[in-house]
């Protein structure tokens, strides 16, 4: 994020244009989330098409009630320690007044939270990926409390907060390479290695059930990631958030012909798949590493996270591992990348007048960024496995064998995602005969 | 009378149409199906994972006939349905003993 602007004689004043354009961007961001459950939702079976869409869908409920009673001030309060904010003031946000700016900036306190508001959403829902076709629908929904909770508001704060450890140290991370990707893909990490894999990983075949959908919910994270990037200097005062726009599209577009590259050598041809996850991991690298480096520099981040991030994809079979849908290879290696590669690209005309390796600047900021990408990392997985490991013990992860073969959409949502059987009025299979109260029905089972 | 039964290229089907209805044949059924001969299936590869997919599309054409007709309308099927290329299915016939129209009651040939 940008720094506080600090001229001595006049507090800044409230911008009409900064204002209009973080709310816009907020909605922007919003926007990522459905698109998520769109890319992953393509990306998993028929029969469990539903479920995946849901998993992203839930955290719009929960991480926004949870973010107005205590996530906000958790991420942002007054610093304790470099870990943790606390600001009894913002339980419930009823004490910020309508007009006061958040400190030091030109936009209303109310815009700011709910532009971070979106990215606390969207990191859990980064998650769900991993986890595919086998998770209980109460288990997820309270791991995205828990996990929201002990990871996601604190380690906000380490890398944006005012205190945050990693904030302090002088980490780069623009818009969430550290917060949002590593930690969603460490996460990701954590719980796959406690839940274990799908029935039939390695052995049966998990084709994408829709690329057509795959390549929208792309799109639409690609859309909403202009938001998510160049809005993360909540402004445009000095032009750093249109640069980060710029380096947004050009990092992803590299990125796109990287990834396919490398897949149309290695595996012959050029894919849809191919070309939807490049997209995402380019989007993933930049998201750190927009603001400090050039739009040359983004075509080397772009180009270097699409085809590391198309090489690292194929590492869960080696390691046997299943992560479902990619999570792990493409937002924690992407964020990784993204996160590095700024100690070797910063120019140190961006946002800051650090530079990296490759424009003078030593090695110092590449020991920064180190530090802020294995100290998330680290933490996440770790918290992350023994939440999974808690809620398995407790309440049980994973739904049951013949569930999971069947189908977890009908196990756990009571429905079916598509209807193509023209017979008896696209009911063939069901022997509906009346509407029926579901309440009562359960009775006469009972 | 007999059921001949194809089960050819999806791609096939208007020609075999054409042909059957230049025959002189009122009615078919079309049913979309999947399988493989000696043509086996395809690879496909979802971000480096290749599958190999041995059930290719097919759709199955069922025709009711009289049983001098059998052998000429077998022909017919083929003819159209040939490309040459390997995956070109197959057509068999086999005996039918009756066949009712439903809407009249009608019975055996002159249900056809």
């Amino acid at each position: 994020m940008a720094p506080a602007i600090t001229l001595a004689a006049d507090a800044p004043t409230l911008s009409a244009a900064n204002t209009g354009f973080m709310l816009i961007c907020s909605a922007l961001v919003m926007l990522m989330t459905p698109g998520l459950a769109f890319f992953y939702g393509g990306m998993v079976r028929v029969k469990s098409t539903l479920n995946m869409l849901m998993m992203s869908f839930i955290s719009l409920g929960i991480v926004t009630v949870l973010w107005v009673l205590y996530g906000f001030s958790m991420a942002f309060g007054t610093d304790s320690g470099g870990i943790v904010g606390w600001n009894s003031d913002w339980v419930g946000l009823s004490e910020i007044g309508l007009t006061e700016l958040w400190d030091g900036y030109t936009i209303p306190v109310s815009v700011f939270l709910v532009f971070q508001l979106m990215f606390a959403v969207l990191t859990p829902a980064l998650i769900s990926g991993a986890l595919a076709d086998r998770v209980k629908f109460t288990a997820w929904a309270l791991f995205i409390a828990l996990w929201a909770t002990v990871v996601y508001f604190p380690v906000a704060h380490w890398v944006w907060g005012a205190g945050g450890w990693a904030f302090e140290l002088g980490v780069i991370d623009f818009a969430g390479g550290t917060a949002v990707h590593i930690n969603a893909g460490a996460a990701a990490l954590g719980v796959i290695l406690v839940i274990g894999k799908r029935i039939g990983f390695k052995k049966d075949p998990m084709r994408p059930h829709s690329l057509p959908l795959v390549m929208l919910g792309a799109g639409l994270l690609w859309f909403g990631w202009f938001g998510f990037n160049a809005g993360s200097w909540l402004g445009n005062d000095d032009g750093v958030g249109a640069l980060m726009f710029v380096n947004t599209q050009v990092a992803t577009g590299a990125a796109v012909l990287g990834w396919l590259a490398y897949e149309k050598i290695r595996h012959g041809a050029f894919t849809t798949l191919g070309a939807a996850s490049g997209a995402v991991s380019g989007l993933v690298a930049i998201t750190p590493a927009g603001g400090a480096v050039s739009p040359l520099g983004a075509i080397a981040v772009g180009v270097i996270a699409g085809v590391l991030c198309a090489m690292a994809v194929g590492l869960k079979y080696r390691f046997g591992y299943d992560d479902s849908l990619d999570v792990v290879g493409v937002h924690l290696v992407g964020g990784i990348l993204g996160s590095l590669l700024i100690g070797f690209f910063a120019t140190g005309k961006g946002q800051s007048d650090v530079a990296g390796l490759f424009y003078g600047g030593g090695l110092d900021q590449f020991w920064k960024q180190c530090a802020g990408v294995f100290g998330v990392l680290a933490y996440s997985l770790v918290v992350s496995a023994v939440l999974a490991l808690l809620l398995d013990k407790t309440i049980g992860m994973r739904v049951s064998e013949d569930d999971e073969v069947a189908g977890i959409d009908q196990a756990e949502h009571a429905e079916t995602a598509y209807d193509f059987s023209g017979a008896g009025g696209g009911a063939a299979r069901t022997a509906v005969t009346a509407p029926v109260a579901p309440a009562e029905s359960k009775k006469v089972d009972a | 009378m007999k059921l001949i039964t194809a089960v050819v290229k999806p791609h096939r089907l208007d020609e075999i149409k054409e042909a059957l209805q230049a025959f002189g044949v009122h009615g078919l059924t079309v049913t979309e199906a999947s399988g493989y001969g000696r043509q086996r299936g395809h690879t496909e590869v979802y971000r480096g994972a290749e599958y190999t997919v041995d059930l290719v599309p097919k759709i199955r054409i069922e025709v009711l006939v009289e049983d001098d007709d059998a052998e000429q309308l077998i022909e017919v099927v083929v003819k159209a349905a040939r490309t040459g290329k390997i995956g070109d299915g197959k057509v068999w016939s086999i005996p039918v003993e009756t066949a009712v129209r439903v809407r009249t009651g009608e019975r055996g040939p002159d249900a056809l």
